[in-house]
């Protein structure tokens, strides 16, 4: 089977919908199909990956823990874009890490976010065999 | 690469036409399908920011959409083709990848 | 060519769900070929027999069921998407211990993984939502 390059692009704020919740679950299934994989996170999107998020008083499942998994599944690259973080005052600290190990560099630990600005991101889009939007 | 992008909401109530814009590189396509062709009115206060692209960017509206909405064509901003559910599946076909901004 | 379509909101309450089928008739008529519909979030409403909309209205489930029956399209429902809004076949309905089904003709239940095999597939994804 051919492999293809697919984007995952995430541009809605958490639990307000669904939407961030049931994308995560698309990209974990996707993994298993050893595909070139990349998620894109922009303008409210980039909220799904602030730190110290807490469901217990809103009665919802906290998935953002799910997130750092994303590593053991082979999915390390995530695009976050600059531009979105300063449109609502945020920066890098204010996500959650997320981390993968390169078996290519003796299982070191490394980020799996990069942080790319606008141009960038249109360049990655434009780059993508297929693109999915939730 | 060429991408077609998509958009389905009033630029007035959403930035996904600005945001689609802000990300279409040189030879993309824009569509304005559902309550994105609001996108393609002149006169409003988000007409420029497709005026501007035009060149760069190939923008298309969906025709089916204007006349449920009761927009004349004459008040589409100069550029922007009209096309059918036909225009959009050869758009579709022509542009490598389609990225809908929901 | 190759088209695959996903459908991320249920009928009725977004235009997703017309858009996407005059996008595939069109595609159908145009002499392209329909890989896969895959219904997905509240898309997954679009396959409830149950649903009686008012006659001078369009129905759209069983649109996209005669859609299907003359294109043999492979319409399929998101399992999990399913289970949480109470879209379910006999199976479905059993495994869950429900006492009845309302998946409408030409639907079937499956997983995630045949969304991404359609985009594997197919030359082109398109989707639509809100």
């Amino acid at each position: 089977m051919s492999t293809k390059k697919f984007l995952y692009v995430n541009r809605k704020a958490p639990y307000g919908t669904i939407y961030a919740l049931e994308s995560l679950e698309v990209v974990l299934i996707g993994a298993a199909f050893e595909q070139d994989v990349s998620l894109a996170f922009l303008d409210d999107g980039v909220y799904q990956l602030a730190k110290g998020q807490s469901t217990e008083e809103v009665g919802m499942k906290n998935f953002s823990p799910t997130y750092r998994a994303l590593g053991d599944y082979d999915v390390n690259k995530i695009y976050v874009e600059q531009e979105s973080l300063d449109a609502r005052g945020l920066t890098l600290d204010d996500l959650q890490p997320l981390t993968y190990e390169d078996e290519d560099d003796d299982w070191a630990e490394k980020d799996s976010i990069k942080v790319v600005s606008t141009a960038e991101m249109a360049e990655i889009m434009e780059q993508s065999d297929v693109v999915m939007s939730f | 690469m060429s991408q077609l992008h998509t958009v389905n909401k009033s630029p007035l109530d959403r930035n996904a036409l600005e945001s689609a814009i802000q990300h279409a590189t040189k030879g993309n396509a824009v569509l304005m399908i559902e309550d994105g062709v609001y996108g393609a009115m002149q006169g409003t206060q988000k007409s420029a920011i497709v005026s501007d692209a035009i060149g760069d960017i190939s923008f298309y509206v969906m025709g089916p959409d204007l006349k449920a909405r009761g927009i004349d064509e004459a008040r589409i901003i100069d550029g922007i083709k009209v096309v059918d559910y036909s225009g959009f599946v050869e758009l579709v076909a022509k542009h490598d990848a389609t990225q809908s901004w929901l | 060519m190759k088209f695959s379509v996903m459908i991320s909101e249920g009928p009725y309450t977004h235009q997703a769900s017309d858009t996407a089928y005059n996008f595939t008739k069109a595609a159908l008529e145009n002499g392209h070929e329909c890989f896969r519909v895959f219904f997905y979030h509240d898309g997954v409403n679009n396959g409830t027999r149950l649903a009686t909309p008012p006659t001078d209205d369009r129905n759209i489930v069983n649109r996209w069921s005669e859609l299907a029956e003359a294109h043999k399209l492979d319409m399929v429902l998101c399992v999990a998407a399913a289970q949480r809004r109470g879209i379910a076949d006999a199976d479905e309905a059993r495994r869950n211990g429900k006492d009845a089904d309302n998946i409408a003709p030409g639907f079937r239940i499956s997983g995630l993984g045949q969304l991404i095999e359609a985009g594997i597939q197919s030359d082109r994804l398109v989707t639509f939502g809100d």
